[in-house]
């Protein structure tokens, strides 16, 4: 097999990589404009730009893998199997949506589709992907635990926590770093002193690996590759993938601090339309095939906002529900 | 009735749970081979194994992360933090997510974790291993709080909270470790959260006690008798739950309380449960709501500031004595 190549895999498992991966440029573009246009009242992180980390490393994980995703996490949540619809409403805050309209685009979760929820804390999924691994490995299941973070991230104190345990209980958890060159408004270089942050695995007895993030393939590969290792016993995995935002931190981020010409140079390696080249090129798909893919998105999108407007807001007492599983009549308020 | 220790009535606690149900495990810093700094998971090692009895790295934000984590993946874990001033090691997530996991996803997340801690001075620990930090945890909706002041109510509440699907801080008073008192042997025995206990009846006034406190409550009560005065010590048990509605019908009753607890003062659990009373028994109240605590300054080191410091019997005393 040759590394990243296209014809290592099935023409349906690359067409579904492609139609996610526009499925998840779709979402953002479009939540983008329902925030604009009141729909969503929350902020938006988008993920735009980032498509092949979060479609490629969910492409190689199981349903009951299970994922902690992040501020950013949309590309995470579609990717794992969510449904734009309960997407869409949740971050429009009604009852239909995957939190009941409680949580919002910060901490969408479904457990079903094995995703431990989203995060608002940077951060704060590390030690959750841990103790679900740590329930894997001690209830013998055969699955993993990713929880995806960015080069901000693993300078919380939370990381190396999590990565000393992974690391010494041998768990099967792979770390997958989105490196998209800042931590909030802050360049990567002004926030950490080396480049490459899968050097850092070394230091906690596992092995870190740099991948092209904006190589839905590699990416695809490099995850199923440490699937395997941790499924085989042999423990975590740190892989860095190296990529980029197109969009602000939020929407409406008015992005001073982006380093002049960076942009233009990671427009020219947009994941997608790469993909979508690639997949030409190699005849897997016609133009009319993609085309059609990209329409029938688009659809989905339409069903999707049409269906969160259409959703009941929650009802107001709904703020008192979910919080305990026991609320000893109501003594807990 | 059998009398064992709250240390001992702990550990039996874990144990039938962890024999009960295969899901429980123990996890904490020096708790399988050392047996727990406090002595609390002696043997425990033996019984279970290393896979459910485990030692950890000094990771307070993993040992609570990882137990969140595995707790939604179908195990029930109790974590152990050493000393409760730790727990701020661990802040976010205690309070980020342990505490909103489930409202934030809808109710769908489950949380059956349970954080056994340590509370409260042992005796010149100095100002980092000697807090009691229960009230800065009851401002955070999505977190129980159990204060048991007994074996019995150590053993009941801590069954409870591990067979509860609700993140639990179980706080387990030092100097309580070592203090006998009678236990039911019945393996399904449990206290219910949100149920305070009458721990001695009176009628001239209210000591409501937290953990540490309801002894010397006790004591405050046998010196206050000789003075004619009849002193009904109520102890509240878990703070979240509370039972308002035992503690105001013992308002209501003797007319004067005091509230008397290790943590500071300021803010401490008594404020809350003041304005609880104020709120709901102010028609009851001769007086005003009496609050005995530590005094606000970090807890000193050498013993003559620590006892100036701490609240003991003579403070309830002298409270009640204010109020008559």
């Amino acid at each position: 097999m040759d590394k990243d190549k296209l014809t290592n895999h099935s023409p349906e498992m690359l067409s579904t990589l492609f139609r996610r991966m526009t499925l998840v440029r779709q979402f953002e573009l479009r939540a983008i404009e329902e925030r604009r246009r009141g729909l969503i009242p929350g902020f938006i992180h988008s993920c735009v730009g980032q498509e092949a980390t979060a479609v490629g490393a969910c492409a190689a994980l199981s349903q009951e893998d299970a994922i902690t995703s992040t501020h950013r996490g949309h590309g995470h949540l579609l990717g794992k199997g969510g449904d734009p619809k309960f997407m869409m409403a949740e971050l429009a805050g009604r009852s239909t949506g995957y939190c009941l309209g409680r949580g919002g685009s910060l901490h969408i979760a479904d457990f079903d589709l094995g995703i431990l929820g989203a995060n608002g804390i940077v951060g704060g999924g590390f030690p959750v992907a841990v103790g679900a691994g740590l329930a894997f490995q001690m209830r013998g299941e055969p699955s993993v635990a990713l929880a995806f973070f960015g080069d901000g991230a693993i300078n919380e104190g939370s990381f190396h926590e999590a990565a000393n345990l992974a690391g010494l209980w041998n768990l099967p958890v792979i770390f997958f770093c989105e490196n998209n060159l800042y931590g909030e408004g802050t360049p990567q270089d002004m926030q950490t002193p080396i480049a490459d942050l899968a050097l850092r695995a070394e230091g906690y007895g596992f092995p870190g690996t740099i991948v092209d993030g904006n190589d839905v393939i590699a990416v695809y590969e490099s995850v199923l590759s440490a699937r395997s290792r941790a499924m085989s016993g042999n423990g975590p995995t740190l892989i860095e993938a190296k990529t980029y935002r197109f969009r602000g931190h939020y929407e409406g981020d008015p992005q001073v601090y982006r380093r002049p010409g960076e942009l233009e140079l990671w427009k020219a390696r947009d994941p997608v339309p790469a993909f979508r080249a690639r997949m030409l090129e190699a005849n897997i798909c016609d133009e009319a095939e993609l085309d059609e893919i990209e329409t029938s998105v688009q659809a989905q999108l339409d069903e999707a906002v049409a269906f969160a407007a259409a959703s009941p807001v929650p009802a107001v007492e709904e703020a008192l529900e979910g919080v305990y599983a026991d609320t000893h009549r109501g003594l807990v308020f | 009735m059998r009398e064992i220790s709250y240390s001992e009535a702990i550990r039996e606690a874990m144990c039938e749970e962890m024999r009960r149900d295969p899901n429980v495990y123990l996890m904490g810093e020096d708790v399988a081979v050392f047996g727990g700094v406090w002595g609390v998971s002696e043997g425990m090692l033996d019984e279970f194994g290393p896979d459910r009895v485990r030692d950890t790295p000094i990771s307070e934000a993993a040992i609570i992360g990882a137990g969140l984590g595995s707790a939604m993946k179908g195990m029930r874990p109790i974590v152990e933090i050493m000393f409760g001033d730790f727990l701020m090691c661990a802040g976010d997530q205690i309070v980020n997510q342990v505490a909103k996991a489930r409202f934030m996803s809808g109710g769908k997340a489950r949380v059956p974790l349970t954080i056994r801690v340590t509370s409260g001075a042992p005796g010149s620990a100095a100002a980092q291993h000697s807090q009691s930090p229960e009230s800065w945890f009851m401002n955070v909706p999505g977190l129980k709080i159990a204060v048991p002041a007994t074996p019995a109510d150590a053993k009941g509440l801590l069954k409870s909270a591990v067979r509860g699907t609700d993140p639990v801080l179980f706080f387990e008073h030092k100097m309580l470790y070592s203090e006998s008192g009678p236990v039911p042997e019945d393996t399904d025995f449990t206290v219910p959260f949100g149920k305070a206990a009458i721990v001695q009846a009176g009628s001239d006034m209210t000591v409501i006690g937290v953990n540490v406190m309801v002894k010397k409550a006790l004591e405050a009560a046998e010196i206050l008798a000789g003075e004619g005065i009849s002193v009904e010590v109520v102890d509240p048990r878990t703070l979240v739950p509370l039972d308002r509605a035992t503690l105001i019908q013992s308002v209501a009753k003797t007319s004067r309380v005091v509230i008397a607890h290790e943590a500071h003062r300021r803010s401490g659990p008594a404020a809350e449960i003041a304005a609880v009373l104020a709120e709901e028994a102010i028609e009851f109240l001769d007086g005003p709501i009496m609050r005995v605590g530590a005094r606000n300054v970090p807890i000193p080191y050498s013993p003559v500031l620590e006892n100036y410091v701490l609240p003991g019997t003579e403070d309830i005393v002298n409270a009640v004595r204010m109020l008559i």
